[in-house]
């Protein structure tokens, strides 16, 4: 089959198989969801021939149903977009993440791809000028970012350029005065408020990158191909892309891939410190509010941006690398 | 790592069934003491990236013996003044809290957790990725297909959303435990990495020459596979102690995971959540849990970047052959993995 259809095909079978598991740990879960929901409704006074009804309402799920059928439900529920109610906001769960995911987003994306085009340069510079001290001194700064948690980044900015200085705001996504539109004021309040967190979101990951860069860098100079490229006489810029940046690169490529599930797991702390109102954010929120409805929700919707988001890459990896659309390049 | 020592052996063997009339058992020891604890030191003590780690890494082992030994004495609110700064008062060298608490105190208290919850994580999450990354390597077929869709399950959801569901699911507070949840799906991506390197090993001459003689899968993947990829297990040991540190210390410091007395984490979150952020006079109770971590994982990171040399076949050749010291190497590649 094709590889493209192969793997398209492949996005479904993750998602139930994602939405299975948090239907596993929501009935796993101590006390479960429904005992302490049942308890809450009882003592805000619902009648308790009312409470079964009420909890249908709030969790999309019929609690004396059996358990296939729990399950069945749940199941059309998520295909439906229908992931229960919010019990500590009050709204439907759908609508909290439809709001919190664009912000998670950004803050990924923006990151990962500064983080991957500063790390490749400096790696890049480093590998040519090999031993040289910019090379000495990239190097062991990259060893000491690497062993620095993105969070003392967030904090130790947050306490210097926000609290002390003043220089940026402490929390939420924009500044409450603003419209939201396309307008110059709101655009800047945005980028304001992300700055902080995506700066020390890529600062964590450059060392890594550009020590990984360095390295391939290195073995691909070393490598004959170049210097057969370079007695046919092709010009420098041709030899440094084609060449060398291009097979440096791609095996940091797949590596972003799993990258991508780490970063997106870490906004969770992320957006707790700078109070960033992204999926993470909600997530501890739900998780200090005993709030299991909106705490699945968040734990999916992480989970299929993650699926899309590798996915995207993978069918982009096929663009860079033709050896992969000729079938499983890696099936023996 | 028991591994190692399998590894290292297959030489000593091979060497020693040719002239095993005049070996004797100690001539045995003496050899395989050479070659796997004598040489490597030497190798690895002539880089000054593992000499720094080394170091580093005693101070913590040092620390968590003190505590186990109960030489320092144990943290306890008001048992110092309030909010001194480091090195104002010999008796309480890292300064105190604002309730009063020994920060050195509390540093030394939480490391024998830290250090057993990342030697946990490191293990299962390498152990864990070089069994299925070989197997499934070394098989192909049906077992790799299956082991490759369950691995692929595992990457697709995210490690620390899943911890959190997990955390309130089982609090864990036993060390150990912890550092295995924490890495639970770790093993998915770096398990999918040794798969690769695994399959281009399994095309070299030598094993195919273990084939035809009939050895056993488990010894072929002993004996010829695993020496291979060694050096990028070792690296990926440490990036996976190093995620511990981080997520556990992460998800401490946002009051996800179970507290468990203090804790490097827990330290971190008092002082964010009781005017560390707001005042330079609790500035170093904010400061000394960050170095704490940093330190640990800067430690790790040194002896791994430095570790490389002693996999570097070309530096061990230098050392086998008639001089028996060791320049600094001009070429070293840095064989960092994934993050």
């Amino acid at each position: 089959m094709n590889y493209y259809l192969r793997r398209t095909l492949r996005i479904p079978l993750t998602i139930l198989a994602v939405a299975t598991l948090t239907f596993g740990l929501i009935r796993l879960l101590p006390g479960g969801p429904f005992t302490q929901l049942r308890i809450q409704l009882i003592r805000s006074g619902v009648p308790v021939e009312q409470v079964n009804a009420r909890i249908e309402a709030l969790q999309n799920i019929r609690p004396d149903a059996p358990l296939w059928q729990q399950y069945l439900d749940y199941l059309v529920g998520v295909a439906q977009l229908n992931l229960g109610q919010s019990i500590s906001l009050e709204q439907p769960v759908v609508e909290i993440l439809a709001r919190a995911l664009p912000w998670t987003v950004f803050l990924v994306v923006t990151s990962t791809v500064l983080m991957f085009v500063i790390g490749v340069l400096i790696g890049a510079v480093q590998a040519y000028w090999e031993g040289s001290k910019f090379d000495k001194v990239a190097s062991s700064i990259s060893i000491f970012l690497m062993s620095v948690p993105y969070y003392i980044f967030a904090v130790l900015a947050l306490f210097v350029l926000a609290f002390q200085l003043g220089w940026f705001p402490t929390g939420n996504a924009t500044a409450r005065s603003v419209e939201a539109g396309f307008t110059v004021e709101y655009i800047t309040s945005v980028l304001h408020h992300a700055a902080l967190p995506i700066a020390a979101f890529t600062i964590g990951g450059i060392g890594s990158t550009a020590l990984n860069m360095r390295g391939n860098g290195i073995q691909v100079l070393g490598e004959e191909y170049v210097e057969v490229a370079r007695l046919r006489g092709l010009s420098n810029s041709r030899i440094s892309t084609r060449y060398v940046a291009k097979n440096a690169i791609l095996p940091m490529y797949t590596g972003l891939l799993l990258q991508i599930g780490f970063r997106l797991g870490g906004t969770v702390v992320l957006e707790e410190i700078f109070s960033y109102p992204g999926l993470g954010y909600y997530l501890i929120a739900a998780v200090n509010a005993n709030d299991y409805p909106l705490m699945m929700g968040c734990f999916l919707v992480i989970t299929v941006t993650l699926v899309i988001a590798v996915y995207v890459a993978d069918m982009t990896y096929g663009l860079i690398d033709p050896r992969i659309s000729a079938g499983d390049s890696d099936g023996y | 790592m028991g591994t190692d020592t399998d590894a290292g052996t297959g030489g000593v063997d091979w060497r020693s069934e040719a002239t095993d009339a005049d070996m004797t058992r100690r001539d045995r020891l003496e050899e395989l003491y050479e070659r796997m604890i004598y040489e490597p030191a030497v190798v690895a003590w002539s880089d000054w990236r593992t000499r720094v780690g080394v170091v580093i890494l005693s101070v913590y082992m040092l620390m968590g013996l003190v505590e186990v030994l109960g030489l320092w004495r144990n943290p306890s609110p008001n048992q110092a003044p309030r909010l001194l700064y480091p090195f104002e008062n010999m008796t309480y060298p890292l300064g105190t809290t604002q309730s009063g608490v020994d920060l050195l105190a509390l540093i030394i208290d939480s490391t024998p957790f830290i250090l057993l919850m990342v030697l946990a994580g490191g293990v299962w999450a390498t152990g864990l990725a070089v069994l299925v990354g070989t197997i499934s390597g070394y098989k192909g077929g049906r077992v790799d297909t299956v082991i490759t869709s369950i691995s692929d399950f595992f990457m697709a959801i995210p490690g620390l959303p899943l911890v959190i569901v997990l955390a309130i699911t089982l609090s864990p507070e036993n060390p150990i435990l912890l550092g295995v949840i924490l890495t639970i799906n770790y093993w998915a991506g770096l398990g999918r990495a040794i798969r690769s390197q695994v399959l281009s090993i399994r095309e070299n001459s030598y094993v195919e020459a273990s084939r035809t003689m009939g050895t056993s899968t488990p010894r072929i993947i002993l004996k010829d596979v695993l020496p291979n990829i060694m050096p990028y297990v070792m690296v990926n040991f440490v990036l996976a102690a190093r995620y511990t540190i981080f997520a556990s210390v992460g998800l401490y410091f946002i009051g996800v995971l179970p507290y468990t007395g203090q804790n490097w984490g827990v330290t971190l979150n008092n002082a964010y959540n009781q005017g560390g952020l707001f005042t330079m006079q609790a500035v170093h109770w904010l400061l000394v849990p960050i170095i704490a971590i940093v330190g640990l994982a800067f430690g790790l990171i040194l002896v791994s970047q430095g570790m490389d040399r002693i996999f570097n076949p070309r530096v061990r050749t230098r050392l086998t052959g008639e001089s028996k010291s060791v320049e600094e190497g001009e070429d070293e590649t840095t064989t960092t993995g994934m993050i």
